[in-house]
């Protein structure tokens, strides 16, 4: 019995969340979409790879999004223990390059509880914590016989829940859909 | 005059006040003269000496002064750097006496009624004076009377002191022109045989009042003192700083923000006065030790709410080293913004959570630097890296409305070439190829979509020219972004998508 998706999807609220894989982007996209209010978005301005906000727009409006960027992971890992204290804005992104020891995700975690904010941290792979309240892989996928057609685009991802602390695992096959800003679940991958 | 005392004032006129200012900065021998756009032409608006002994004279089209002059040297006026240079001179005329006001584009006047003896008398000010703006380059004319329209004629009449009691004596002998009057009228005067000041004092007033009109007489009676004219000082700037003198240190984190809360009540409620809101705070602590400390606080938002100031000074505070202890708290307001008073919003909780997420933003900027908290701003460009623009999210609104015109990638990052095979030479995407140490094949790609380099801008990035995109699915699962430059071929991978 596959267990169904909106159980663990719209991310439980403060607390902080992982997510891994190639379409970890898209996952903090559709978790924007989701919530309301201001968006903060913490990276570390070394990083080559850019947000492009004509990208983001088919998942939200960029206007609700901040970026702030940090010089190194302390930094904005502080600016994340803020953010998630104050509240002020319901989720918070942060990017993660180095793994967290549980003293860090744990600091993460009760700043989410104390503020009522959800965070969401982007990871590489293999480098969750021990603290998160739920990890998800994400990875987009070949979607051989859904043709949109012209102008549109296949979003097609594979979103496994690989960690949870408070729930049962499971792995969904869904797909963004630009034009009613809600996520179709396909078919549960054949077992 | 009216109570016993009796007023003196000094007038001072500067000729050349935008030329002498020219040249303090960069002195030039010979003649020299700055322009302005004047009446559709180059004129000359200010020259120094030199270039008005060659023939050359203010309005001047700037055309004609060069075919008279071809030595002549020049620079454009700035007009409001002089009125600042002016209001500079004004406050350092507060050495003489407190109340300096503005006399025009070109003068100051001087109310020295009872400050002259601390100069040494008044000839002793005046010699001062004189002495000090010729060390600083300024050409100046000096008039001291006992009303302000006598001492604007000896200043403009190549100085000179005027007696106590009576200025008629000191004025007989000066041209009519040195009683403010306008040109026109000066001429006409000087058609009716009236030269002279004394002349015109002489003159029956009923046929003059009746032709001129009562401004003729209103100005000698001004200059004489029989009709009163006050001096206007300028308004100090205001100042938004306050200090706290503590008896005995303090060292308690606690202790100094209590004492910070005091003078932020202080504070704020000047600024509500003036409608202004801090921008950055400085908050120094001195030591016992006669050390200082300072905090520092940029804020997200002008603000003048102490209850929200307040705990965003915290983390500085905490950061600070008390030493022996601390007993003067001094809280100054460096950068001040207007901020009108603003209508409690209607809509319950609108604002105040708009306040919440400035609070927010200034607390991560005291860490990573208030300028490192971006927000995007649409853009008009075709290309993707112009389509938007990251703006300081404390000096910018949320404004636009996104509408990409197709769809975009997640993510940008800088072209990164690919090898391809089958396919690759041509200008459908390669059918296999290598990224970032992955084989991909192609499934499906659309495009392409030819975006132009926008020629008007000289973009290293665009030196390949023209970009044919195509979204490319892979059998693997990745959604890319290639493009092709078919001036010089290649392929490259810019983005991804979801």
């Amino acid at each position: 019995m596959p267990v169904p998706l909106h159980e663990s999807f719209p991310l439980r609220p403060a607390r902080v969340h992982e997510v891994c894989g190639a379409a970890a982007t898209a996952f903090a996209a559709v978790a924007c979409a989701r919530a309301r209010g201001p968006l903060l978005w913490i990276r570390e301005s070394w990083g080559g790879e850019r947000l492009n906000p004509q990208g983001l727009a088919a998942f939200f409006d960029p206007a609700r999004l901040l970026v702030a960027e940090c010089r190194d992971q302390t930094d904005s890992l502080a600016s994340a223990e803020e953010a998630l204290k104050d509240g002020a804005v319901p989720l918070v992104m942060i990017e993660i390059t180095r793994a967290l020891n549980l003293r860090e995700g744990r600091r993460l975690q009760l700043a989410a509880q104390a503020g009522g904010a959800t965070g969401l941290c982007l990871i590489p792979e293999g480098m969750g914590s021990n603290a998160a309240e739920t990890r998800w892989r994400c990875a987009p996928v070949h979607d051989p016989v859904y043709d949109p057609g012209e102008g549109a685009d296949s979003t097609r991802m594979r979103w496994e829940i690989i960690k949870n602390k408070s729930g049962t695992l499971g792995v969904w096959d869904v797909r963004w859909d630009p034009e009613a800003h809600c996520l179709d679940v396909v078919s549960p991958p054949g077992e | 005059m009216f109570d016993g005392i009796q007023k003196r004032i000094v007038s001072m006129w500067f000729p050349r006040l935008a030329s002498d200012r020219a040249l303090r900065a960069h002195p030039v021998a010979g003649p020299f003269a700055l322009t302005l756009r004047e009446r559709n032409a180059e004129r000359i608006h200010c020259l120094n000496a030199e270039a008005e002994a060659a023939g050359l004279h203010r309005g001047m089209p700037f055309a004609d002064a060069r075919a008279f002059c071809p030595e002549l040297q020049s620079r454009p006026a700035d007009p409001r750097g002089d009125a600042r240079m002016l209001a500079t001179l004004a406050r350092w005329a507060g050495r003489y006496c407190p109340w300096v006001g503005l006399e025009g584009q070109d003068g100051l006047v001087l109310d020295i009624t009872g400050a002259a003896h601390l100069m040494g008398g008044e000839a002793a000010l005046m010699t001062d004076l004189g002495a000090r703006m010729e060390r600083a380059g300024f050409a100046v004319g000096l008039g001291l009377a006992d009303t302000r329209g006598a001492a604007w004629a000896l200043a403009h009449a190549g100085g000179g002191i005027a007696a106590p009691g009576d200025p008629g004596p000191a004025l007989a002998g000066l041209p009519v022109a040195a009683l403010r009057l306008d040109p026109d009228t000066v001429t006409a005067l000087q058609r009716l045989g009236l030269r002279r000041i004394g002349e015109l004092e002489a003159a029956a007033r009923g046929p003059l009042a009746r032709r001129f009109g009562a401004g003729v007489m209103a100005r000698l009676d001004q200059a004489m003192g029989r009709q009163g004219e006050s001096v206007t000082p300028l308004p100090a700037p205001p100042h938004y700083g306050i200090r706290l003198s503590l008896p005995e240190p303090i060292g308690r984190v606690e202790d100094v923000m209590a004492g910070t809360a005091r003078l932020l009540e202080a504070l704020c409620a000047k600024l509500a006065a003036r409608e202004a809101g801090a921008r950055r705070l400085c908050l120094t602590l001195r030591r016992v030790d006669r050390g200082s400390q300072q905090v520092e606080l940029r804020l997200a938002a002008p603000l003048r709410d102490a209850a929200r100031i307040l705990p965003l000074f915290r983390r500085g505070v905490e950061a600070a080293d008390a030493g022996f202890g601390i007993d003067q708290l001094r809280l100054e307001a460096t950068q001040v913004e207007p901020l009108p008073a603003r209508q409690l919003a209607t809509r319950a909780g609108g604002r105040q959570d708009g306040g919440r997420l400035d609070d927010l933003i200034t607390r991560i900027g005291t860490r990573i630097g208030l300028e490192n908290i971006h927000r995007f701003l649409p853009a008009d460009s075709h290309i993707p890296e112009r389509g938007f623009l990251i703006a300081p999210a404390a000096w910018s609104r949320p404004q636009g409305a996104w509408a990409p015109p197709r769809p975009r990638p997640l993510r940008l990052f800088a072209p990164e070439p690919i090898a391809g095979q089958g396919g690759g030479q041509g200008r459908r995407p390669p059918t296999r190829f290598q990224w970032r140490r992955l084989s991909l094949s192609t499934a499906r790609a659309t495009g392409p979509e030819r975006i132009a380099p926008e020629w008007w801008l000289d973009d290293e990035a665009w030196a390949r020219g023209l970009r044919d995109y195509w979204r490319v699915e892979t059998h693997q699962g990745r959604r890319l972004w290639l493009f092709h430059t078919p001036q010089v071929p290649g392929w490259f991978v810019q983005g991804e998508f979801a």
